[in-house]
């Protein structure tokens, strides 16, 4: 993707909405938006009032939808820049952003091909913006989604998973409380998870892994033990995590 | 716990203020390995005010980036060579 020399832009809250107890959506209204691809990101950056400037990566959560873009931010506790954006950060203020950024981890729907995708925690929010994209553009490749959460309170954008889907097949693995109706126990996703709920090898589907760090190498590790192409398996980490 | 990087798709926004295209699609060589990577699965390591990247298959130092007040420094001394994907112009 060719386009001119990336320069910081600033953007304003439009609107909010809880996704869980600690993950909210930030809709954004940015000027002039030229729009982007599902899976890519933007870079946000805050300057405090001493001057001091920090900057931190988010995933795009959806189409852009004209100057609209939405991201979703899961508050980590003790951090920085999170418990801002979720806590404080209010509509109508500003802040400074550049993006869209990032052209390999990206899905589009031309592409017939079936997609795996699997998420731990936050990681859906890119993978979000791909099962959005494909809704949005009628796409018909088949897709199957597994989802790595802890309890049922943690899933993001949960109402809009369980509605049914042509060709979308949404797996939750609960990893420390499972609904009362979840065949089976608590457990970390594991190759029997990805055996069950992916595509066999054979099928070659474009494979999109993303969540904390310690998940996307297991996750990545387990699909190439599976047989797939390690050019097929891509993956975004999100940085380090204790869960 | 987990080891503390990110990967090259963390360097799309730094890397996207000095090229007019995406490098994080750009196949980078090794030099010391001679292993080819996507810079987006490099592992990324954040040692303010720079980003190192390294090599997943032997953890040498493939690409370094530093930021400063009115200039950015990028070091490929780790990198023989960059393919970066380019629609016919
Ligand atoms: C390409 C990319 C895309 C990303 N997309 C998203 C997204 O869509 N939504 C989102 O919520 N985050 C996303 N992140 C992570 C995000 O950039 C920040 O790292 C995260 O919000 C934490 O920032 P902080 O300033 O609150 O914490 P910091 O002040 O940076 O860190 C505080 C403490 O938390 C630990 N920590 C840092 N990051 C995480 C993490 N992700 N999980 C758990 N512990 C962490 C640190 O090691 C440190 O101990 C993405 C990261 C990358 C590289
Ligand atoms: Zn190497």
């Amino acid at each position: 993707m060719v386009r001119g020399r990336l320069a910081w832009r600033v953007g304003r809250l439009a609107e909010v909405r809880d996704e869980t107890p600690t993950a909210r959506t930030l809709v954004l209204d940015v000027p002039g938006w030229p729009g982007h691809l599902a899976g890519q990101h933007v870079d946000l950056r805050l300057t405090a009032e001493d001057g001091y400037r920090t900057t931190r990566t988010y995933s795009l959560a959806a189409p852009a939808d004209g100057d609209r873009i939405a991201i979703t931010v899961q508050r980590v506790p003790g951090g920085e820049v999170s418990p801002y954006l979720t806590e404080v950060f209010a509509v109508g203020d500003p802040v400074e952003l550049r993006g869209p950024v990032g052209g390999w981890f990206v899905w589009r729907p031309t592409a017939p091909d079936p997609v795996l995708l699997v998420a731990g925690g936050a990681g859906i929010v890119p993978l979000m913006a791909m099962i959005r994209a494909r809704r949005a553009a009628g796409s018909r490749a088949p897709v199957k989604l597994l989802y790595s959460v802890r309890t049922p309170a943690d899933v993001y954008y949960a109402g809009e998973l369980r509605r049914p889907e042509p060709g979308l097949d949404v797996t939750v693995v609960y990893t420390r409380k499972a609904p009362a109706d979840w065949p089976g126990e608590p457990h970390r996703i594991g190759i029997a998870d990805v055996n069950t709920a992916g595509w066999p090898a054979e099928f070659a589907p474009q494979c999109f892994v993303c969540g904390p760090t310690g998940f996307v190498e297991t996750m990545a590790d387990v699909l190439v033990a599976l047989g797939h192409d390690p050019r097929r398996v891509k993956t975004e980490r999100f940085g380090p995590s204790g869960s | 716990m987990s080891e503390l990087f990110e990967d090259g798709n963390a360097l799309a926004g730094p890397a996207g203020e000095i090229f007019a295209v995406d490098i994080t699609s750009a196949t980078t060589r090794c030099v010391s390995c001679g292993r080819a990577d996507a810079v987006a699965a490099l592992r990324v390591y954040r040692h303010a005010p720079g980003l190192v990247a390294r090599c997943p298959g032997c953890d040498a130092v493939v690409l370094k980036l530093v930021r400063g007040r009115d200039a950015a420094w990028l070091d490929l001394t780790g990198t023989s060579s960059l393919r970066i994907p380019l629609p016919e112009g």
